[in-house]
């Protein structure tokens, strides 16, 4: 009996018996396994290599920053003893000179690579990086570096949210759902704190705390306008607000504001509290004056027409990875729009 | 044999000196208040923006400027930045850091008296840093002679301001400085580029006073909550023209806000014939000069 003998009502009950048990062992898989089954052959372009020399110098303590190239936002590297830890890898068309950078200034293995949040400038290097790397866990010294952030990093990278993927070795598989994750290397404790729906919906700020530096990721972007992407990234200005409020928290000046805790963020120059404060104040101070207009009734292009960010457009609206001004400010009215109570009108002064 | 033994050391103690042009600016002085004494001490009227070459995005910044800023704790312990300290309050002590070998001067540094920042300018040639490096309240100094005048570029500047009623200076500007010593007082020109806030160059001087003895005492402002706020609590007022206080200087003056709105023109002095036709013809009395025309 051949198979085009058998009663197709037969063939039918197999072939969904066989659905069902696969069905079955799919869900009792973490959705991370089955995608990354569909990520396993995934093939990454190879972009072209970086051409210009990586900007690598020393930040405080044991803590180097590598200056933002090739498509890619800054990455920071700690060493000592214990090996190195490397914060953001950039993209794969930096990734020979950033490991070759962080190899002139230690010959230590690369152990641990923090991501601060998926994007693909801040973890798009994570594949050749952790390569070259070596763990030390439960099973001894491997061949790979560990990549830890927040779960939101995985959920994004690996396609449980959002559509974009990327090869199941990139993930940072060591992740943590809750406010923090503890390390401690080099001597230091090393602090991964999340907050909610800044940049991304999975951002981590990484605080070497006694280097006393503090790595802010996309959250401090201080050439640019935040890039607020809530659909397709899952943050917001409020929480941008609040996350650098925190960071503000965080840091000390050594005297009249000056110097002490050094906040590195994702493109521009090294700051301090007060270059924070500065930053953060512009984003409180557009956030009112939209609020505002809002309040009075005014539709996104009468918003826009009244230009409430004429005054910080010559240092945050040049675009330089080209998120506009006008994005900026579509994307906060619609925040806004959602939360703003337009039923009381008032000639508010200062922020609350 | 003495008198060439004493040519010699002559020739090497010539040799170990400065360039015949160098002057020694170290020491403490004490600083010349004879200039704008209103706007240095007590500091300027809200709303008076005259004299300076801003545009629509300074004056904006300015005109939404809240001074319940400078109760924020964050914000209360802000040293002037380099190119508004030298306006004052601010005696000053200058000192220098010198190579072990050559004792030629490597870096000039000034302490200005208000909240004690210091301001270091290299003289040993070396690079401005990279752009990433940090902008700080002082920026990175280098320093050249010109003949008897040291020239200084400032770059790396964390964002100031020009004036202290809210006038802002990005962290794109620039500052070049031009140091100058006739004996004992010490004339310091600044001019300020900035291409996000200033049309024009903003140029000021100042004169200090060579004190020997001059003693500067350590500031050390603590931070702290002066009221009560919520976390995140940034002073400002919404535009359009919120601020009531913005037009207490027009009041008191007679000025028209064209004219406390400031602008590159009023730097020339034809701007007076143009002053001329906008001023009313009485102005109002309020412990001013009288009208000069």
């Amino acid at each position: 009996m051949s198979c085009n003998t058998k009663p197709a009502s037969a063939v039918g009950l197999r072939h969904l018996a066989a659905m069902v048990m696969l069905s079955v062992a799919m869900i009792g898989m973490p959705a991370h396994a089955q995608k990354a089954r569909a990520a396993k052959n995934a093939k990454t372009s190879q972009p072209a290599e970086f051409a210009g020399e990586l900007d690598v110098m020393h930040v405080k303590g044991n803590v180097y920053l590598i200056g933002a190239a090739g498509g890619g936002a800054h990455a920071v590297f700690q060493i000592g003893p214990d090996g190195v830890v490397v914060v953001d890898t950039q993209t794969p068309a930096t990734s020979a000179k950033l490991i070759e950078a962080i190899r002139k200034v230690t010959p230590e293995p690369i152990r641990i690579i923090l991501n601060t949040s998926f994007l693909p400038d801040h973890a798009g290097g994570n594949l050749p990086v952790t390569k070259v790397g070596k763990f030390i866990g439960d099973r001894g010294e491997i061949d790979v570096a560990s990549i830890k952030g927040h779960e939101g990093v995985l959920n994004r990278m690996s396609g449980v949210i959002g559509t974009a993927t990327s090869p199941e070795q990139a993930w940072p598989t060591d992740v943590y759902f809750t406010g923090t994750m503890d390390l401690h290397m080099n001597g230091e404790p090393v602090i991964l704190i999340h907050y909610p729906a800044a940049a991304t919906d999975g951002d981590s700020v990484v605080f070497f705390r006694g280097s006393d530096v503090i790595v802010a990721g996309e959250i401090f972007t201080p050439d640019s306008y935040p890039v607020i992407k809530p659909e397709e990234r899952g943050g917001s200005l409020q929480g941008t607000i609040d996350a650098l409020n925190r960071i503000i928290d965080l840091a000390v000046p050594v005297m009249n504001a000056q110097g002490g805790t050094l906040v590195v963020p994702a493109y521009g120059p090294i700051a301090d509290e007060y270059s924070v404060v500065i930053y953060r104040d512009m984003l409180t101070i557009v956030r009112d004056r939209i609020a505002d207009l809002i309040k009075r009734g005014m539709t996104l292009e009468q918003v826009k027409a009244a230009r409430p960010t004429l005054d910080y457009d010559g240092i945050y609206g040049t675009a330089p990875r080209g998120w506009t001004t006008d994005q900026f400010v579509e994307a906060v009215y619609r925040e806004l729009r959602a939360t703003t109570d337009k039923s009381s009108p008032d000639a508010a002064t200062a922020s609350p | 044999m003495q008198r060439r033994i004493a040519g010699g050391l002559l020739v090497l103690a010539l040799a170990a000196g400065p360039a015949a042009a160098e002057l020694d600016l170290t020491g403490a002085w004490g600083q010349k208040m004879h200039e704008d004494r209103l706007d240095r001490g007590g500091g300027p009227d809200i709303g008076d923006f005259t004299g300076l070459p801003i545009n629509e995005a300074a004056l904006l910044r300015a005109q939404t400027w809240d001074a319940n800023k400078w109760s924020v704790p964050e914000h209360q312990c802000a040293p002037h930045p380099a190119d508004y300290g030298p306006h004052g309050p601010a005696h000053i002590r200058i000192w220098t850091t010198t190579d072990p070998n050559s004792f030629k001067v490597v870096a000039y540094h000034i302490m200005l008296g208000w909240m004690n920042p210091v301001r270091t300018i290299w003289l040993d040639g070396r690079p401005h840093p990279s752009p990433n490096a940090p902008h700080t309240w002082e920026g990175f100094s280098t320093g050249v002679w010109d003949g008897d005048t040291l020239v200084v570029k400032t770059t790396h500047l964390k964002e100031g301001w020009i004036r202290r009623n809210g006038i802002p200076r990005s962290a794109n500007g620039t500052l070049t400085e031009f140091l100058i010593r006739h004996d004992n007082v010490l004339t310091w020109v600044s001019a300020v580029e900035d291409p996000v806030y200033l049309t024009e160059p903003y140029v000021r001087s100042w004169n200090w006073v060579l004190a020997p003895g001059l003693w500067i005492n350590p500031y050390t402002c603590a931070a702290r909550v002066e009221v009560e706020r919520p976390q995140g609590f940034v002073a400002h007022w919404l535009p359009p023209g919120m601020n009531p206080m913005l037009k207490e200087f027009s009041d008191k003056t007679g000025f028209p806000t064209q004219v406390t709105n400031g602008g590159a023109a009023q730097l020339y002095p034809e701007y007076q014939l143009e002053l001329k036709k906008l001023l009313p013809a009485q102005l109002p009395q309020w412990g001013e000069p009288p009208n000069p025309f």
